[in-house]
This record gives structure tokens, sequence and C-alpha cells, in this order.
């Protein structure tokens, strides 16, 4: 049983996204075997210890502890509660049995008998909550409240002042116990299914269109915007060195081992350094657009722990620099600010793209990946194909991103096929989840 | 069986006021953390912003149960030579040159080249002995007899090999030089490795290790730390102090001032022979506490409330 508890409770950091590998579930026995349940803020100390291992993880080990602990009767408790089981067992009902309960139901009693039927109605398996009141139902069951109904129906049947007085009695009781039922399930369900639910619909973000998203979604955008950019920031912040065994310095070679008279003890390999990763951002504001931008640059600069360089250049008939408005301001204020103040003039490409070459042509070198997002509506003025030519030879590679389908490109005053031979990639993006396979894409090429 | 210095060790209570001997005041998380290190045989990670004691916990540590303290300060391009051991190249190349000659008479007898191959072969043990190994902190840690500190220091500024080469290491308490063999650590050292949170460090890792999150520490225990190392200071300022830099910290600034530098703070104030904190005196010794330029301005005008709110607060 002991065990059983910390199971459950590593099952229900695992639903709140804390990740507990075997290992830690088999040192997590062994402390507490070490440190016993007695002192629970011992207790809080030492699972935190061994379990959470980040600052959010911590934070939702603390929240769950809590939870989980505070309607856990203490294993140590254990023995009486065996007593009585093998005591009623033998009227066929699960222990407990509701009308005893109702009858003399000291507290701990019916919080044990409570326990006991969350976990025969298989509790800890609960994910939404709307299943609230069904596993209240199945607990109730457990508990034997078809006895207790029975019991009501015939002092009903009585007909008699008391009989009726006990059914009315029992109906109250069975009220009770249910609404208990309900707060046990209900705390179960914050316990094991809250992180769960709050996962699905992370995923369900994640595949919404961004141009669909609500107001409201905003907030959990960010958190969201952040998980990947975590995500990328450890798949790419690996070695930036390469070591190529195999081909011999020579030079480094003979001047690490002068001091042995040129017997070479030390062999030096040769290396390959990476690149560092550098992209450059220039992104249509303009209405139709907007929406995408602002996701797609809230995950570039959470990025900056991979990608140290970062710039941004924000158009629509005029280009202008905003990577100082977006690292020093808070991002949303900071976006609403140039939405308002570039994004208000009628788009024009070629000649954002003169701007570009007039004032920040320096931005681009061997090693920045050009990222365009716009949708190539260029209001029927020159696109300047040349210049954009000149600045895909400048750079390591161009990325055009835009939210229109593939079958729109190129209808009205999309400019699109004209410019896709110079990129070496063109794509629809739709998703959060388009964005992080870009931009991973990207990054992979500085491997 | 020789006694190991782990002893002391026997409860979270003992580890805190040990600890407190030696003038490292501990929290419930910190010793705890100890206390399960010790018995589980596991390392500790220990996280928190800069200046908050993780390095010195170790060398409380060390102190507190009379082992040595084997310190390893990680840097990007940290390998094995310079972690775990090294050959004595040198001292190789001097030997082999000396006893060139005597190499000569030993041959002598050997009347073929394969003979005199077998004679060699029969004597090459000898330059890949523990004479020619130069054992570093990692090594010298394990070879201890009555257990070590081991730090691992900035574990966040060495590279991924490192690390994943540290796993090794850590999970079994052994090494592996392939010309001797293998080297078990008798008695496993207490490893603490600290992490600034410079870069995220592998899963694999934090995995294995036992995790502690070290903050700033709260006003109490940072007076009693105070206290403890510079114990001349009166009450009434020690105080103040540390309100003034509890409430620096809660500011936007780049570098939040570390304990140690409460504690400068404390000893400059008792030198200039200062009974409370006034804002002149506050401007003149700021730069015990903050260390950039743009910090000092930044704070300039929150100088004032600040010390003011304490002097209320007294």
């Amino acid at each position: 049983m002991a065990e059983q508890v910390l199971t459950d409770f590593i099952r229900a950091l695992r639903s709140a996204d804390v990740r507990v590998s075997t290992g830690e579930a088999i040192d997590a026995a062994e402390a507490v075997k070490l440190i016993g349940y007695a002192d629970r803020q011992r207790l809080l100390d030492t699972l935190r210890c061994v379990l959470a291992k980040s600052p959010t993880e911590k934070e939702a080990h603390d929240r769950l502890f809590d939870l989980y602990f505070s309607r856990q009767p203490v294993p140590q408790s254990e023995p009486p509660a065996e007593e009585e089981s093998s005591e009623t067992s033998s009227e066929g009902e699960g222990p407990g049995d509701l009308l005893d309960l109702l009858e003399n139901g000291d507290e701990t009693a019916i919080a044990m008998a409570m326990e006991r039927a969350g976990q025969e109605a298989g509790l800890q398996e609960i994910r939404f909550s709307t299943q609230v009141s069904y596993y209240a139902q199945q607990m109730m069951k457990s508990l034997g409240i078809e006895r207790l109904e029975g019991e009501m129906m015939q002092a009903f049947r009585e007909r008699t002042e008391e009989g009726q007085a006990y059914a009315e009695e029992l109906i109250e009781g069975r009220k009770e116990m249910f609404s208990r039922a309900r707060e046990h399930a209900k705390q179960a369900f914050e316990t094991y299914g809250a992180g769960a639910t709050l996962a699905f619909r992370e995923d369900v973000l994640a595949e919404t269109a961004l141009t669909a998203l609500d107001v409201r979604d905003l907030g959990r955008m960010q958190v969201l915007v952040q998980k990947i950019a975590k995500r990328l920031a450890v798949k790419h912040s690996r070695r930036r060195r390469k070591k190529n065994r195999g081909q011999l310095d020579v030079r480094k070679t003979l001047r690490a081992n002068a001091g042995f008279d040129g017997v070479p003890f030390d062999l030096a390999w040769k290396q390959t350094k990476r690149d560092r990763a550098k992209i450059v951002a220039v992104c249509d504001v303009s209405g139709s657009v907007a929406r995408v931008v602002r996701f797609f640059l809230m995950l570039l600069y959470s990025l900056n722990e991979v990608v140290p360089d970062i710039e941004s250049f924000a158009f629509s008939g005029r280009l202008e620099d905003v990577g100082d408005t977006l690292e020093t301001d808070d991002f949303a204020a900071a976006m609403d600010k140039i939405v308002n103040s570039i994004g208000m003039s009628s788009t024009d490409y070629g000649q954002s793209l003169s701007d570009l070459k007039m004032n920040h042509w320096n931005a681009l070198d061997r090693r920045t990946t050009l990222i365009v997002l716009g949708d190539g509506r260029s209001n029927y003025g020159d696109p300047r194909l040349d210049l954009f030519r000149e600045a895909a030879a400048r750079v390591k590679r161009v990325i055009w991103l835009t939210p229109e389908g593939e079958s729109m490109w190129g209808s009205g005053d999309s400019e699109l096929p004209r410019y896709r031979p110079h990129c070496h990639t063109m794509k629809q993006v739709t998703t959060i989840k388009d964005l992080e396979r870009i931009l991973d894409e990207a990054l992979s090429r500085y491997q | 069986m020789t006694k190991t210095g782990y002893e002391p060790l026997t409860s979270i209570d003992a580890i805190t006021a040990g600890l407190a001997s030696v003038g490292y005041i501990s929290t419930r998380e910190i010793s705890t953390a100890i206390y399960l290190a010790h018995n589980l045989r596991k390392p500790i990670l220990i996280e928190g912003p800069a200046g908050v004691g993780k390095t010195d916990l170790a060398a409380s540590m060390a102190r507190y149960l009379d082992v040595s303290l084997n310190r390893l300060q990680c840097y990007e391009g940290l390998d094995e030579g310079k972690a775990l051991y090294e050959w004595k190249y040198g001292k190789q190349l001097l030997y082999t040159q000396l006893l060139k000659e005597k190499l000569g008479e030993v041959m002598d007898g050997a009347g073929t080249l394969n003979a005199a191959f077998d004679k060699l072969t029969s004597f090459e043990d000898l330059f890949y002995s523990e004479t020619f190994l130069e054992p570093r902190p990692l090594l010298t840690a394990m070879k201890q007899d009555r257990g070590s500190v081991l730090l691992i220091d900035e574990i966040d500024k060495s590279d991924e090999e490192f690390e994943a080469y540290l796993l090794e290491v850590l999970s079994d308490y052994q090494v592996t030089v392939p010309e001797i063999g293998t080297i078990r650590a008798q008695v496993p050292p207490l490893v603490i490795l600290t992490s600034n949170n410079i870069r995220e460090l592998g899963d694999a890792l934090k995995r294995r290790c036992l995790h502690l999150h070290i903050d700033f520490p709260e006003a109490e225990r940072e007076q009693a730390i105070v206290r403890a190392r510079v114990p001349d200071v009166s009450d009434a300022l020690l105080k103040q102090l540390v309100e003034f830099v509890q409430g620096l910290r809660d500011l936007d600034i780049r570098k939040r001032p570390s304990i140690s530098e409460t504690v400068d703070w404390a000893r400059t104030l008792l030198l200039m022979h200062a009974t409370k904190l006034d804002e002149e005196m506050v401007r003149s010794t700021l730069n015990v506490l903050l260390k950039h330029e743009s910090d000092i301005q930044a704070v300039d005008k929150d100088v004032r409330t600040l010390a003011r709110a304490d002097a209320s607060a007294t």
C-alpha cells in the first residue's frame, strides 16, 4: 500500500508534465524508505529533491504534493483499516458499506472508504473534468449504494411515519455521500487529470491555424511558444565543434610537440568549426500577414539561447529595423507598436527590398539564414527580383514563409512564383507546429 | 576496515548542526539533500543564481567532515586529460633517455630480434604504471580512503561530451585507465555539481542526480549568515543592511548582489564605524554591492526610498 501511494503520486506527477524516469521512481522509493511518511515536511523535501529537477517541475511537484497527500490517509494508519475490511467482507459488500458509514460514520472511516472506493473505480485514470460525475457514480456503486436504496424503498413501503422519516434520513444521507464522492473525484481530477487536460489543450492549440486564434488564447500560446523554444534550444544547443578524426593537423601537432623534440606524442586532429546560427527575419506586417508574424517573432525571440544573432525587419510600404523594439519592450506591446506604426501603408515588396539594400545590407552574410514572411502581394509594384537574387546570393539559405496555400500563389498580385526560384524553401505556415518545423530545419543546417 | 569520514552524517538535524559549526547556515532542504546524497550514494546537482553559496556548501562539507575537497572547475574544452588522469609524458621521455644505456645492457643477452622484442615487452608496463600517472581531480577523489568531497563546479560550462563522460564516472564511481585497468573508489566521494544555468544540462545527467535549487536566502537566513561571518556587526545595522540588500535584489538590475557581497558590505560598513544606514553612507559604499556602472545608476534613485524604508522598519 505504501508503495502504491508513491506510484500513484508519480503517476500524478507525470500527468502534470514532470518527467519521472523509472530510475528516479526507484530512488524515490528508497529515499522514502529512509525518511518515512511520518514527517510530511521532510517527505516533501525528500521527494522534491529526488523527483523534480527544475524550478517549474518543483512548483508542479509542490502543488501536487499538497493536493495528493492532503487526501491520502497516511499509510501508517493502515492496520485498523485492514481489520475493518476483513470484518465486513463477509457480507459480500465492499468494505465500509454506505449504510454502516451513515449510521456510525466517523470522519476517518468515511475518508478511508472513499479512498478505497476511488481505487476500485479506477479514479487515477480520470482525465477530464466531465468525468467527475461518472466516477462519483462508480464510487457510490462500489460503496454499496444498492443496499442503501433497497433499504430506503423498503422503508417507504412500510408506509408508517417512522419508516417515512427513516427513508428521508437515508435520502439525505445518500445526497451527502454523493456530494462527498463528487468532491473526492474532483480532487482526483485535479491531481491526475488537470495536467493531461492542459496538455490536450496545448496539442489542440498547436494545430490551430494562427489566424484563427482568439485573444483569450494568447496567454496560453505564449506558454506554448516558450515550450517549443525550449525544445528547439535543447536540440540545437549542441556542441559547435566537430572533430575530424583521421585528418592530422600537421601544423598544430608540430607546435604541440616542440617540447618533445618534435617526437609526436600528442596528435592534433583537424577540426571544422561550425557556424553560429544567425537569422535575419524580414516580415510583412500588413493586415493580412500580421497575425502570423506575431507568433513567428515570438518564437524567434524566445530562441535567443541558441540563436544569439537575430535581426528582424518589418515592412509594409517601407522597411524598418525592429530588433531593438522587440528586445527591449514587453513583447505584446512592442508588436502592437510595430503593427500600428509600420503596418498601415500599402504593401510594397520592391521598395522594402531596396530599403534593405540601402540601410541593412551588411546584416546579410554567409552564415545568415534569411527568412521572409509574407504573402508576396505587392500591389502590382515592381518586385525587384534583382535585389532579391542578390540577397539570396549573399546568405547561406533563403526561406520564404507565407500564410497562403499553394493554390493561391501567383493569383492576382501575388509575386510568389517569381521569388520562388531564388528561395531554398518556400512553404505555407498555418500553425505554430509549422513554424517549429521550419525553424528546426533551418537550425539543423548549422550542425 | 578504515573509518570513513562520512560518519557524522547520521541525521538531517546532525547535518544542519555540523554545517553550522563550520559557519555554513544550512536550510532544511539543503540538509535533506546531503542526507539523501550520502545514503542513496547519488551526486547532488545544485542550481541557482550566482553567489548563493553553492560552491561554499561543498567547501563547508569538506571542512565539516574533515575530508579532502577535490575541485574540478569546468570550462569549455575541458577534457578527460585534465579531469581524470594524464600520463606524465615528460617524465616518461626523460626516463627512457636515462635508461637507454641500461636498456642496452639488458638487451645485450638477447641474440635475435625476436628475443629482444620478447624481453622488451616484459618491461613495457614499467612506463605505463602508477608512477607515471598524473591523477587529476576525479581520480584523486576516487582514491581517498576516508572518502572525499568532489566538487564539479559550473558543469554547465563544459561541453556535452564531457557531460556524457562524467555520467559514466558518476554512476559506478569507477574509472578505467586502459593501460592499467579499472580503478574503483573504495569509499565513493560525496559528489556535488553546481550549475549557473548557462546552458540547459542534458536530461540524462539531471535524472541521475538529486536536484537542489538554492535561491537567494530569506532575510532571516541572510542575517544569520552575515552574523556568522561578521560577528561584530550590531543587530540594528545587521537588520537594516540585510533588508536593504534584499530590496536591491527585487530591482531590475543586471547582477543582483550575492551573499558574499552582503558580507563584504557588512565588513565595509563596520570599518567605517557605521551604526546605522543613511543615504550618504549607502551611496559611498554602493560599489561594494553593485559591480556594474549601469546598475549603480539604475539604483541611484531608489537608494533614498530603500534606505528610508529600512529606517522606518527598525
